[in-house]
């Protein structure tokens, strides 16, 4: 009883924030229309105004969009999402459908190689030493730092943008599975060996189980880093996805649909760390 | 919001959405049917047997001006040989050769019908961006897709990793790669010249009372590219008026759309850059035109088509069909009176994706200057493809000037590798075709100033501003 009424206090709350928000943004954008008449006006001054958007009855949108705009924005983007005119102009999911896949592939080929060369070093305290300095040194570099690398060597746009992904998310699996792995504990590894099991299965049936919650926390961290490196990535090599869609709107100078990719980006972001949090609950064991 | 619900018009169906059945506003609807019937009417012009003889002419005109930089030698070897030996004789050698004839018998397949091709959102690319709509390239047998790029290194990168086929370029680009200047070396072509003046510079509305030049010690400026004519003009125009744009200013790479925004935020005084960004400063009130480019060097050459020489090389029908489309395209893009309905072609989301009415005042020339005046420039922007090699040679002398190039440089030689006017006075000689050969290379006057290619070194020393 107690947490359902908490639970609805804190949706009563958020409501009130977004409320607070939306109307302080609305607030906060909603100037003096542009336009008006075009009484006492030359000729030539009708026309210049003509010429800079400011056709008398008609309003230009200029400035910060207020709410409203990004909601109708929105919806048209929303309604239509999978339409295709031609390789510059394509709806937004399927732009997202793009975005979600170099991710997924770069991901998994960062899973692949990170999961293994985790458990290799956290198995191995001199292995954990000897890839210390490196892990330290390529771990801070960012995204667009690998990007003009991998166009040089890789000689392929869309192979660049998926290694950008694998090389930025590999880390944080990684290091996680590392200290998963080198976290296990004695007792059971002790058992292990008393009862002689093979080390495929120790791998397997002791420290997997044991290192899974620490190994899924360091996958949905990468995947949160994944997700805000396509972005990035996109808008520096463009094509398709979500990314580009940022630039090409950048290049529009229209906030609206900026602020409705960025919207969009969150959602995305949120629902992709869902599935990771529901993940990790299903591996997560209470000793 | 009425023009969404209209309860209470007779005259208009009552929809929640557009009346076509899609999930679109009417304002989007308009604007989409405004282009597709803008196409259609340009696609129509296109196959009048008017804009055929036209083009056909516009095209011989532009090999024969290749041929014959020269009127007086053209006269010479006209009255020499007389007209039917001349065009057969230009005919059989030009590797693009007679267009109109080529047009209609389709002589020689072509070698890859499935082209990529980049470009960058700006009204420079205008030509190689139309022909796609109006079916230019579909005519010639290609099936191209145009596809936009987010900058010019990467339209660098993409024509080094062969992901595109050829691409719209800055025009001194194609001449530092083929230099190896800021990447592999690696040769390419300028086919054409894609447009003429087209660009401005642009200041923030806080310097208009602040025109002169000379008072701009400090300044920041914007520039898309080092490898641009952007690059070399705004240097050039600075260093006329007394500052050394290397210590009395910054200039900064920024991307176009960028440099509007950089205005806005009062990040940079203001920017040397291609349209429509100059004419988007003013729509959107941050900034007004100082100066347009023609006023600097009235017929500058802007961006390119090219593409690699092994492209060429390899497929030489394609390259030559490809040719044709983009010259084709720049034929209409230069007659005044389609510039309006091009407007409205290339202003949709999958080309330029800006505001009709911007690009309309940069096309047509009658444009707001920000200052609250209307200017009526008609060749603000123009589209003549001609690739002079002496505007390569130029481009190399400010390379020089300023110390992106160091040591000699053999001008003319990279300016006849790289600018693409065709073959044919060689195969001529070799045909036996005799004439008296003059340079290639035409006189510009820039500033004020005359430019002679046959005496590059003296115009390069003549700058009392200048790192060589």
């Amino acid at each position: 009883m107690k947490t359902t009424s908490l639970n609805l206090r804190a949706a009563v709350v958020s409501l009130l924030i977004f409320a607070c928000f939306i109307g302080a943004w609305q607030l906060a954008t909603s100037g003096p229309s542009i336009g008006g008449s075009s009484a006492g006006m030359t000729a030539e001054e009708i026309e210049y105004a003509k010429m800079m958007g400011k056709d008398p009855g008609t309003e230009k949108s200029s400035g910060f969009p207020p709410p409203i705009e990004v909601a109708r924005a929105s919806w048209a983007h929303l309604s239509d999402p999978f339409y295709d005119k031609g390789p510059n102009d394509k709806g937004i999911g399927i732009q997202l459908a793009h975005s979600l896949g170099r991710v997924g592939l770069g991901f998994l080929l960062a899973m692949v190689v990170a999961l293994p060369m985790g458990f290799l070093i956290g198995m191995s305290p001199l292995m954990q030493k000897a890839f210390n300095p490196f892990v330290q040194v390529l771990k801070p570099i960012s995204p667009l730092a690998w990007m003009p690398l991998a166009l040089y060597t890789l000689k392929d746009s869309d192979v660049s943008g998926i290694f950008v992904i694998f090389i930025c998310s590999i880390w944080p699996m990684l290091i996680n599975t590392a200290f998963g792995v080198a976290g296990v504990k004695r007792e059971w590894l002790n058992v292990a060996s008393t009862l002689e099991v093979n080390p495929l299965r120790k791998a397997f049936q002791v420290i997997l189980p044991a290192a899974a919650p620490t190994i899924l926390t360091g996958m949905r961290i990468s995947m949160g880093i994944a997700w805000l490196v396509i972005v990035a990535a996109e808008m520096l090599v463009g094509g398709t996805g979500i990314g580009y869609f940022v630039w090409n709107e950048w290049n529009n100078l229209s906030l609206t649909n900026v602020i409705f990719a960025v919207l969009l980006i969150g959602v995305v972001g949120m629902l992709l760390d869902l599935v990771f949090a529901q993940l990790q609950k299903a591996v997560t064991y209470v000793e | 919001m009425s023009e969404f619900f209209d309860p209470y018009n007779a005259d208009r169906p009552l929809m929640m959405k557009c009346s076509c059945g899609r999930d679109h506003s009417v304002a989007d609807h308009h604007a989409e049917v405004a282009a597709d019937s803008a196409a259609i009417e340009l696609r129509r012009r296109s196959e009048s047997a008017e804009f055929e003889a036209y083009s056909n002419e516009f095209i011989e005109a532009t090999l024969v001006k290749a041929l014959f930089p020269h009127d007086e030698e053209r006269r010479r070897f006209l009255r020499a040989v007389g007209k039917g030996t001349a065009m057969a004789a230009i005919a059989s050698v030009l590797p693009v050769a007679s267009m109109q004839a080529m047009a209609q018998e389709k002589q020689g397949a072509l070698e890859k019908t499935d082209l990529k091709i980049g470009f960058i959102p700006i009204t420079c690319a205008t030509p190689l961006i139309m022909a796609h709509p109006l079916g230019f390239y579909q005519k010639q047998g290609l099936n191209v897709s145009v596809t936009k790029t987010a900058g010019w290194a990467l339209v660098r990168d993409k024509m080094i990793n062969k992901e595109y086929d050829a691409s719209h370029f800055l025009s001194p680009m194609p001449l530092a790669i083929s230099m190896g200047l800021g990447s592999n070396a690696t040769p390419m072509n300028v086919a054409t010249i894609q447009n003429i003046n087209g660009q401005a510079i642009t200041l923030a509305l806080k310097h208009k009372d602040n025109r002169d030049p000379k008072n701009w010690k400090g300044f920041k400026f914007g520039i898309p590219f080092d490898y641009s004519m952007h690059n070399f003009l705004l240097r050039y125009y600075l260093a006329e008026n007394g500052l050394n744009p290397d210590t009395d200013v910054q200039l900064r790479v920024i991307p176009p759309a960028e440099m509007v925004a950089n205005l806005r935020a009062g990040n940079i005084d203001g920017f040397l850059g291609p349209d429509p960004f100059n004419q988007r400063a003013v729509f959107d009130e941050v900034g007004f035109i100082h100066v347009l480019t023609k006023d600097l060097w009235n017929g500058h050459p802007c961006c390119a088509f090219g593409t690699s020489t092994e492209f060429i090389q390899k497929n030489p029908n394609t390259f030559a069909a490809l040719y044709r489309a983009v010259l084709t395209a720049a034929a209409m893009a230069r007659q005044p009176k389609n510039r309006e309905l091009i407007a409205k072609v290339i202003a949709p989301s999958q080309y330029l994706n800006q505001p009709e009415a911007v690009l309309n005042q940069v096309l047509s020339g009658k444009f707001a200057d920000g200052l609250g005046k209307i200017q009526n420039v008609p060749d603000r922007a123009d589209f003549d493809p001609m690739p002079w090699q002496s505007m390569a040679v130029w481009m190399l002398t400010q390379m020089k000037r300023w110390g992106y190039v160091k040591g000699d440089v053999n001008y003319q030689q990279i300016a006849e590798k790289v600018f693409l006017i065709t073959d044919a006075r060689k195969h001529m000689k070799d045909l036996g075709i005799e004439f008296k050969a003059g340079p290639t290379y035409a006189k510009h006057t820039i500033m004020g100033k005359e430019f002679d290619p046959a005496k590059a070194d003296a115009y390069l020393k003549s700058f009392p501003i200048s790192k060589v």
